[in-house]
């Protein structure tokens, strides 16, 4: 059924974790959330990280997107080495070269959703490229609503605000963190819709972590994460194969 | 329910920080005022206890009111007194100005208590209220003793020569002894010289008079029975009483001066709990939004309405009562650091222990839990208010729009009746100043009400100032300080509250010593003035001993005198005629002053229309004696700060005055100010220590400086409100901080380095720290130039002046109060954890 390998369709790696390792605390309590994870996200592509929760697929996120530190391997955007850089250089990396969009508090309430839209370009003493951002806000469908500030938006409306904001400054790569988590389910599909898009039409690379089997399925590549390793992969997913490896992990859950 | 509050209040310890720091700053400086008058007030008792320990009856003598005559009590009296029956022993005493020269020439001792008195020995050559600890009691003219500490600062030993100059001319006396002694001002830091009897009673009053006599009695004698044997033989104008009496006199004098300073400094510690007040009510307010979910789950499961409320001011109370335990400690501290800073600024203290009486305790517990509770009640309410489904909704949304139109229209009322008032009081003058202090209040608390109305224009206003020179950090405070505009009204309030007060007082002090300096600068064309150090009249023959001096080319004394027109009573300036236009400016309307050297009056403006005199009309006057005469209007001029209204030749008044008052003398010398010049004065003086020669710019620095030192006074006084509107401003901020932990979070994940993060929470600080001195400088100057109208009519020169530089370095100031309360809430949203920042809900 798969045709074309990921890794042929696209040439080159947006992010890469290598042996990635991260433990927190010592002694007895001790856990380890991430063990020897080695993964690479291609440009063009859009990556959905699944598995139960404590299987360590926030962390991977985090990690890669520059949030967290780890204890071991390493981690790069782009040709960038994550390691070696102390918190000024990681939040310019942030600002340049990532966007973000969370499951929540996404926006600034006290500027409007055009403000919020450009907030990283300001941030970093950029003028925004007005024909990208004009397309951009076409895209997410809130040419009318650019005046208003977050409280004025519905739930749906909020988010599509926040993945404008994240496609706006063109990031190398885009972090979703359960960015539909708070959403009902026709506003996620619309959020889904444009983060899928937005890899066809834009190129754009997306690294998305979420626990519903749907929204993976709007995903180039699913890849299923337990007890802190890789343990799976499935290119083309949708959402009753996602559901059914999900429903695997269950049972041995249970099992084991 | 009262568990849930202890709970409560453990659990937010850090949040209530901020809160007890703010009434444990009041509390103290309400019980430290308590507790340092209580001590003083306490020492100042028993030394006076103690004075009048061994006195049976204290007869004093005083001064005719018809006549101004001082009869005293003759020798004939005392020795009469000293036969009756129980009597021991009978002292009589006469008392004066007396001061010390240093051996450069300087006055020695605080210049409001240097007493000359007569050594009084007994039959054993013992004077009981002087120990002698070198030497002996002066005897013969010629002689003196000086108390120790006066002795000491002067270097003196027994056998030297000591210059003491009386309200005469200075004299040289041999020092004979060195004591010490109880009386309270040598120990409040006088000097006291004792003369011999007869040559103080020449001195002070008349040969063979006194002014006190004590009794002692003997033992087993009553003193009452002493003092109904005693009182027929008083002559008139004098009066007797028990050692008892007396002693509870001077008690109760002693509880009116502290009393005066109790409520002053009480009066302080009030405006810094009121400022207090709005950090409190800052604090519930944001710990009930907290807990809204809390609170509103206890309703569903059935607490009332009250019960909630309750919850809240028992908090507040347990806040309120550990406060201000704490506060009391501190105030116990403060009032003895007072005692002993007292000390090193040589204000002697008499001894004694600290009096901590249950008054200060009961006040400090009852002031600290009654405002915390206060602060707390509206936010107590507002808790009461929550609907118990809020604890089913994700937020729960405060109807603020609409109770803030309700408080809007109550400001603006309030404001504006307050502006009403203050500007009618301006227009009245003089008598408007109580109806300026109404204004005042209702002013303040109006603007109070509108601040948070307020807040958003002005700071829109700075907002592009912000953008431009912050970018995007500038750009979030200036959002950020405008979301809680009642929050950021409360905090920006307190700072107000201050500067209003402080911008009012500097307008007013500054204004009045540009008033003052103009006055010296355009009205005294004297060199030099001179004046007795001590205050109280220059002695004539100083007048005549400048007249000798070859520098001096002109010179008038400024002589008061009053004297009656019909029944209104005019306060007169004697002067010299043709030497005063040459020592200070006139500006002679009508007439000419050359009408003085005949005789004539001048006469100011103002007098000469209230009164309707014209030159040339004759008034008939009654002198201070009583004669009767007439006096010529010769001159008209305008009237300043320097001249009284009435001018005329001493040799019209002085044959009047039974003791003419010279209030000072100005001169001009030849060659105009030098030191040269300034020496001969002084010399001709008789190097006088008791008269200071003043140039123009000792002249203005005295003026100026009783001012100043006001001014400074105040400023520490009301630096412990600003310090708790500081405190406020920390509060305020390290709630933005922690109530918007998220937003930071993802502020710091798309980017916003941590460096910006600072900035931002610094600049919201400084912007509502730079808002309210706006506020209170505007109101503030307002204030000062209503004040100021009032004064107008008693110091004709003043004019407002803006202290702009003043103005400007208080909010300089305040912007720096906003960098530095923003320090510890800045660094804490520089390092808060993105990732939990992020997931949390």
């Amino acid at each position: 059924m798969i045709t074309t390998p990921t890794a042929h369709r696209a040439t080159a790696v947006a992010a890469r974790a290598e042996d990635l390792s991260k433990v927190y605390g010592q002694g007895e309590t001790r856990v380890i959330a991430l063990d020897h994870v080695t993964v690479n996200f291609h440009q063009g592509e859009y990556t959905a990280i699944m598995g139960p929760s404590g299987s360590g697929k926030s962390t991977l996120m985090h990690c890669v997107a520059g949030l967290d530190t780890f204890s071991g391997g390493s981690v790069r955007i782009g040709d960038t080495e994550l390691g070696p850089l102390k918190d000024k250089q990681l939040t310019r990396l942030r600002r340049d070269k990532i966007g973000f969009i969370f499951q929540a508090f996404n926006l600034l309430p006290t500027l409007t959703a055009l403000e919020n839209i450009t907030l990283p370009m300001d941030i970093a003493g950029r003028r925004p490229d007005k024909e990208w951002l004009g397309k951009v806000i076409d895209m997410v469908g809130l040419s009318d609503r650019l005046g208003h500030r977050p409280a004025q938006l519905s739930g749906g409306q909020q988010q599509r605000v926040a993945v404008a904001r994240a496609l706006a400054s063109r990031p190398e790569i885009i972090f979703g963190d359960e960015p539909t988590g708070n959403l009902d389910s026709r506003s996620g599909a619309q959020v889904l819709g444009f983060l899928r898009n937005s890899v066809r039409e834009l190129g754009q690379t997306v690294v998305m972590v979420t626990h519903d089997p749907v929204a993976a399925s709007y995903a180039d590549r699913v890849i299923f994460l337990a007890d802190g390793r890789i343990v799976d992969e499935m290119l083309r997913p949708t959402a009753d194969g996602v559901l059914d490896r999900m429903k695997e992990f269950d049972g041995r859950g249970r099992t084991s | 329910m009262f568990r849930t509050a202890l709970r409560n209040v453990l659990a937010h310890k850090a949040r209530l920080l901020m809160t007890v720091l703010a009434v444990m700053l009041g509390v103290a400086f309400v019980s430290g005022t308590l507790i340092f008058t209580d001590t003083l007030s306490h020492a100042f008792r028993n030394q006076s206890a103690k004075s009048y320990d061994h006195v049976a009856v204290g007869i004093t003598s005083y001064v005719d009111s018809d006549n101004g005559q001082e009869t005293g009590l003759p020798q004939r009296t005392l020795d009469r007194i000293g036969k009756l029956d129980g009597v021991a022993s009978v002292t009589g005493r006469v008392n004066g100005f007396a001061g010390v020269a240093d051996p450069d020439g300087k006055l020695i001792g605080a210049q409001w208590s240097n007493t000359g008195s007569n050594f009084a020995p007994g039959k054993d050559g013992r004077d009981p209220a002087y120990d002698f600890t070198d030497g002996s009691g002066p005897v013969r003219d010629g002689q003196i003793a000086l108390d120790e500490d006066t002795a000491a600062k002067g270097e003196y030993e027994v056998g030297d020569k000591v210059r003491v100059a009386t309200n005469g001319p200075v004299r040289e006396f041999t020092l004979t002894g060195v004591f010490t002694t109880d009386d309270g001002a040598v120990s409040a830091g006088g000097s006291l010289v004792l003369f011999d009897t007869s040559l103080a009673q020449r001195l002070y009053l008349k040969p063979g008079h006194y002014q006190e006599v004590t009794v002692t009695a003997a033992p087993g004698a009553d003193d009452e029975k002493i003092l109904d044997a005693v009182k027929p033989m008083l002559p008139e104008n004098s009066e007797a009483k028990t050692g008892a009496a007396l002693a509870e006199d001077q008690a109760w004098m002693i509880e009116q001066d502290m009393s005066s300073l109790n409520q002053m400094l009480l009066s302080f510690a009030g405006i810094a709990l009121f400022v207090g007040v709005f950090l409190i009510a800052n604090t519930f307010t944001m710990l009930v939004a907290q807990r809204t979910r809390d609170l509103a789950l206890m309703r569903a499961v059935g607490a009332s309405r009250k019960q909630i409320t309750r919850s809240v001011l028992a908090e507040a109370g347990l806040v309120g009562l550990l406060a201000s335990v704490v506060g009391f400690g501190l105030g116990v501290a403060l009032a003895a650091g007072l005692r002993s800073g007292m000390a090193a600024f040589d204000m002697k203290v008499p001894a004694g222990p600290l009096v901590i009486g249950a008054t200060p305790l009961i006040a400090a517990l009852a002031v600290g839990i009654l405002v915390t509770m206060f602060a707390a009640w509206l936010p107590g309410r507002r808790a009461g208010k929550i609907p118990p489904v809020a604890a089913m909704n994700s937020v729960h949304a405060a109807p603020t729009t609409k109770s803030l139109v309700v408080r809007n229209s109550i400001g603006a009322a309030v404001t504006a009746l307050g502006v009403a008032l203050i500007t009618v009081g301006a227009a009245i003058g003089e008598q408007g100043r109580e109806i300026i202090g109404g204004g005042a209040f209702f002013a303040l608390v109006g603007v109070i009400v509108l601040i948070p109305l307020l807040s958003r224009p002005v700071i829109a206003l700075v907002r592009p100032l912000l953008v431009r020179a912050f970018g995007v950090a500038g750009k979030l405070a200036g959002q950020n300080a405008v979301r809680n505009p009642r929050r950021t009204g409360a905090t920006a309030s307190a700072l107000a509250i201050g500067l209003t007060l402080v911008t009012g007082l500097t307008v007013l002090g500054v204004s009045m010593g540009a008033a003052l300096d103009k006055a010296t600068t355009d009205q005294i064309k004297a060199d030099y003035m001179i004046e007795t150090a001590a205050g109280g009249g220059v002695d004539r023959s100083a007048l005549a001993a400048l007249d000798r001096s070859p520098r001096v080319s002109a010179l008038s004394p400024d002589q008061s005198a009053y004297f009656r027109v019909k029944d209104d009573y005019v306060s007169a300036t004697g002067v010299i005629p043709g030497d005063v236009e040459r020592v200070l400016h006139i500006d002679v309307v009508k007439g000419s002053l050359n009408s003085l050297g005949k005789g004539q009056m001048a006469v100011d403006e103002r007098t000469a229309t209230e009164q309707g005199w014209k030159v040339g009309a004759t008034v008939p006057v009654t002198f201070d004696d009583g004669k009767k005469g007439s006096l010529q209007v010769g001159a008209v001029y305008k009237e300043g700060a320097v001249l009284s209204s009435v001018l005329v030749d001493t040799k019209v008044i002085t044959p009047h005055e039974a003791r003419p008052y010279i209030s000072r003398i100005y001169v001009k010398t030849d060659g105009g100010p030098s030191d040269a010049n300034e020496k001969a004065l002084i010399d001709a003086l008789g190097k006088n220590p008791a008269i200071s020669v003043m140039d123009q710019k000792d002249i203005r620095d005295e003026l100026g400086g009783a001012v100043n030192m006001m001014l400074n006074i105040m400023y520490g006084l009301l630096a412990m409100a600003l310090l708790i509107a500081v405190l406020g401003v920390v509060n305020t901020l390290a709630m933005s901080v922690f109530e918007r932990q998220q937003e930071i979070g993802m502020l710091r994940a798309i980017g916003l380095d941590r460096p910006r993060v600072k900035r931002m929470v610094r600049l919201e600080a400084v912007v509502i720290s730079v808002f309210g001195a706006v506020v209170g400088v505007a109101l503030g100057s307002f204030l000062g130039w209503a004040i100021g109208q009032t004064i107008k009519d008693e110091l004709p020169l003043y004019a407002l002046v803006v202290p702009w530089g003043r103005i400007g370095i208080f909010l300089v100031l305040a912007a720096l109060v906003g960098v530095l309360a923003a320090m510890w809430p800045a660094r804490s949203a520089a390092k808060l954890n993105m990732l939990n920042a992020i997931k949390a809900e």
